[in-house]
């Protein structure tokens, strides 16, 4: 199973869990995986249906340029983060 | 690791030009040729944006605000519009409605309803500078009378300066719908906190008990500007069928072009940006100030073409900044020097909106060591200033600042040699960013703290009383994002190679050089430009250290493709079933023909040959630094002279080493500036009081010293021939350099920047 890096902020939504391990094919079922295991996470990272503005995905250490499409493997690593701009 | 000859040549204090050749196993990568740009630029000719001209050309002018904090109350704009020569008059009222949405607008997302009134205050001035109104005429003259002529009246209110005014309770609100954003859980009260996020790794607390010494500091940086030479510019002409042309100095053409559409609310196939020369940007011509304001007046002005162009004072007061900061930055080690736990709290002034690098440099404050108990706060922060914008690495400098002279005081402590204890806690493949992600990939950054301990420079011993040496780590995420090309084979052999990144540092060389070497030509064969919105593919900006990277990429793809199109055309022509190149020839069957030729008879003998690529990197390579500084502080005066200077940097692969060497450089030196001079000082009322650069003392060539440079080549696994960006990285660690060498110094720690002259005096007095 894949296994998510759970944002510290919304640590509190998964028991206080820093890392949970989830099935799921893309980012999309990851996110769909923790919202049923724990419900109002997804809200925190989606919205209208996209990653939220400011946010991004990382998976296996690249930041995914598919959004909720971002393939996501059976040992996966998945994380949410910060946005970061260059100048 | 390889470490190149200019950075041995460097090391030795040789200053003649390095010799123009190839790295091992390249024809052209490594090499130095001519800027394709070189000589229009050093003659003169180059068309930078204030050069536009055209039929029937307006000139306008932008009516600023005089306060920092203030509600529009009423513009009478009437008596502007009866003045002879004026041709329109716009405010915030002409601006269409923008959605209280936040956008993803390439490189970096916003509230639209923020964008829209930072080009023409809408409802309240919210720093001193704000666009209030603006005016075209028949000449500059003109248009500068007639702003004066338009009548505002404010309700001026209390203006909020730094975050320590904006946090303060009952602090004046600057932007009533705002509420703080926890990662998705908003807040339910106005607030000038627009953002907090969380980094956490491990036990913060257990790390911290197994700690021989913590050392906890909090530190304050200032706001300080990119200081590119060129000043804004917009040209726009506004068609009677609705077309509009843009003429802009800027560091994404396609950026110009989005923004403009999601603020005039026009789509973007009605909008065409040519772009101009840029001098300089360094992340403060992302955004757009000008141009729709442009196109505003044209539009009104019935289609005529209208110019803007900002003076000095405009551009400090209205564009650009980066964030001031204030840093709490705790970090334990054992007697060994090992970091046991750090703890970082950012609070980042993001301007009159939201929008701070603080993201960024929530990743950067620790990134350079590995640690396994870490927690970073980021705080995006708005104030009663222009709105941050990107400045090369953003947020970093800042951070690594804080990081660096904490780290030195922990050494101090324990007796440990300053690149000692970086080479003890240096992150290196496996390792993990403050956000959590590993470093899959190899990263150089222990390999440039070697190159610095090793160097000539680190094992000359100081010889003055108040002289004193500082060393500093930085890191950058780099970026990928999307580019385009398309390259046309010509008869004569030359290729034409058609991009759409804004050439800042060279890039058309460098992304030239990528498509010489993968077909196996010339570099003098291969013709780049830089072409408008309407005939390249998208492209992101030239930014984020990644033109070399990803439009190089796509140039290299381009390069792979013509081969083989061009192998399987000569294998018709010559009918038979292979054909080979190598060292320019082209060889099948009896057949042997240079590439020359193979290019006449390409032409003669069938359709034209072009190809194209596009790609948008998921995975880019990330960049360090280690910066050594020599100072010397006058105990009279409290000036701070910069001895010697060197910095070693991972670049991946140098495509042209001396536009390498300029980006390093030019980062540290624009560190300098911000370490020891440079910030913006506001009166009372918020009133910028150093608009010029007679005030805002930015360095000079007097100012400096060589910089030496130590090019370490761990090429990334990602990149066709290894490349990282090398535009960014390099300006993280100097003020933290600076600031260990000033302490070495003076013996005594300076926790604000910049170290001017008094600042110095006065920590000397401690």
């Amino acid at each position: 199973m894949a296994v998510v890096w759970i944002p510290a902020l919304i640590r509190p939504l998964t028991d206080g869990k820093s890392q949970v391990e989830v099935t799921g094919e893309n980012v999309r079922e990851i996110v769909e995986a923790l919202e049923a295991l724990y419900p109002g996470v997804a809200a925190r990272i989606v919205e209208d249906d996209r990653i939220r503005p400011g946010l991004s995905v990382a998976v296996d250490g690249a930041v995914g340029n598919k959004g909720l499409l971002e393939p996501v493997g059976p040992e996966s690593e998945v994380h949410f983060v910060p946005a970061m701009t260059g100048g | 690791m390889a470490v190149t000859e200019k950075a041995m040549h460097a090391t030795n204090g040789h200053t003649s030009p390095p010799a123009s050749k190839p790295a091992d196993g390249y024809t052209i990568i490594g090499s130095r040729p001519v800027r394709p740009d070189g000589v229009d630029k050093v003659t003169g000719r180059a068309i930078y944006g204030a050069d536009v001209r055209l039929q029937g050309l307006l000139y306008g002018k932008v009516l600023r605000s005089p306060h920092a904090h203030a509600r529009i109350l009423s513009i009478d704009t009437s008596k502007a519009e009866a003045l002879p020569g004026v041709k329109a008059v716009v405010t915030g009222a002409d601006l269409p409605t923008a959605a209280d949405k936040v956008e993803d607008l390439g490189e970096s997302a916003i509230n639209l309803k923020y964008l829209s009134a930072n080009i023409l205050a809408h409802d309240k001035a919210l720093y001193h500078g704000h666009a209030i109104a603006a005016v075209a005429a028949v000449d500059s003259h003109t248009a500068e009378e007639a702003i004066g002529f338009i009548e505002v009246k404010y309700e001026v209110l209390p203006p909020v300066m730094t975050v320590d005014d904006a946090m303060a309770d009952n602090a004046p609100i600057l932007l009533d719908g705002l509420r703080t954003d926890e990662m998705g859980e908003m807040g339910s009260k106005p607030t000038n906190l627009a953002k907090h996020f969380r980094h956490q790794q491990g036990d913060l607390a257990a790390g911290f008990a197994a700690a021989e010494v913590v050392v906890e500091r909090t530190f304050r940086t200032e706001t300080v500007h990119q200081g590119y030479i060129e000043p804004h510019t917009g040209t726009a002409q506004y068609n009677t069928d609705g077309q509009v042309t843009i003429w802009a100095s800027t560091q994404g053409t396609f950026a110009v072009r989005n923004q403009t559409s999601e603020i005039l609310r026009i789509p973007v196939s009605q909008i065409k940006v040519i772009p101009t020369e840029i001098g300089g940007g360094f992340g403060g011509k992302i955004n757009v100030y000008l141009e729709p304001v442009a196109v505003l007046l044209s539009k009104k002005a019935g289609g005529k073409p209208v110019k803007l162009v900002m003076s000095r004072t405009e551009v400090l007061q209205a564009t650009g900044p980066t964030s001031g900061s204030n840093i709490r930055i705790k970090i334990g080690a054992d007697a060994n020097g090992k970091i046991t736990a750090a703890h970082a709290e950012l609070y980042y002034e993001a301007g009159a909106f939201p929008g701070s690098p603080v993201g960024a440099a929530a990743n950067v404050v620790l990134a350079p060591y590995a640690i396994d108990n870490l927690q970073v706060d980021g705080y995006d922060i708005v104030v009663n200033r222009p709105r941050s914008a990107a400045y090369r690495a953003p947020g970093g400098t800042n951070a690594a600042y804080a990081t660096e002279s904490v780290l030195n005081e922990i050494a101090e402590k324990l007796g440990i040699d300053q690149a000692h204890i970086r080479l003890i806690n240096g992150a290196k493949q496996g390792d993990r960013r403050p956000d959590g992600v590993q470093h899959t990939e190899p990263i150089g950054l222990l390999e440039t703290v070697q190159a610095i301990a090793e160097s000539d420079h680190y094992n000359t011993p100081l010889t003055g009383k108040y002289q004193g040496r500082g060393i500093a780590c930085g890191y950058w995420n780099n970026w990928g994002g999307k580019s385009s090309a398309t390259a046309v084979l010509n008869a004569d052999g030359t290729v034409s190679l058609n991009e759409a990144s804004t050439d800042i540092g060279g890039s058309r060389a460098s992304i030239a050089m990528q498509f010489a070497e993968a077909v196996g030509i010339g570099y003098e064969q291969v013709k780049p430009r830089v072409g408008d919105t309407d005939s390249v593919a998208y492209n992101d900006v030239t930014g984020g250290s990644r033109t070399t990277f990803s439009t190089g990429m796509a140039a290299h793809n381009m390069g792979v493709e013509m081969l083989s199109q061009m192998k399987e055309r000569l294998a018709d022509v010559w009918e038979v079933d292979a054909v080979e190149y190598a060292d320019g020839e082209f060889s099948g069957g009896d057949n042997h023909i240079s590439f020359q030729e193979a290019a006449a008879l390409i032409y003669k003998t069938g359709e034209p040959l072009m190809v194209s690529s596009t790609v948008f990197p998921r995975s880019f390579g990330p960049g360090f630094s280690t910066q050594l500084a020599d100072v010397e502080v006058d105990p009279e005066t409290g000036k701070v002279t910069i001895l010697r200077y060197t910095i070693a940097q991972d670049v991946g692969r140098a495509i042209h080493p001396s536009y390498v060497e300029g980006q390093m450089q030019g980062g540290v030196v624009q560190g300098i500036g911000w370490a020891l001079n440079e910030e913006y000082i506001y009166n009372e009322k918020g009133q910028l009081l150093n608009g010029s650069l007679l005030d805002y003392r930015m360095p000079t060539a007097l100012d400096l010293p060589m910089i030496e440079t130590i090019l370490v080549e761990v090429p990334y696994p990602g990149h066709p021939y290894g490349v990282r960006g090398v535009g960014e990285v390099n300006i993280v660690p100097p003020a933290g350099a600076i600031a260990n060498a000033v302490a070495n110094a003076i013996g005594s720690r300076m926790f604000e920047l910049p170290m001017s002259p008094a600042r110095v005096l006065e920590a000397m007095k401690e």
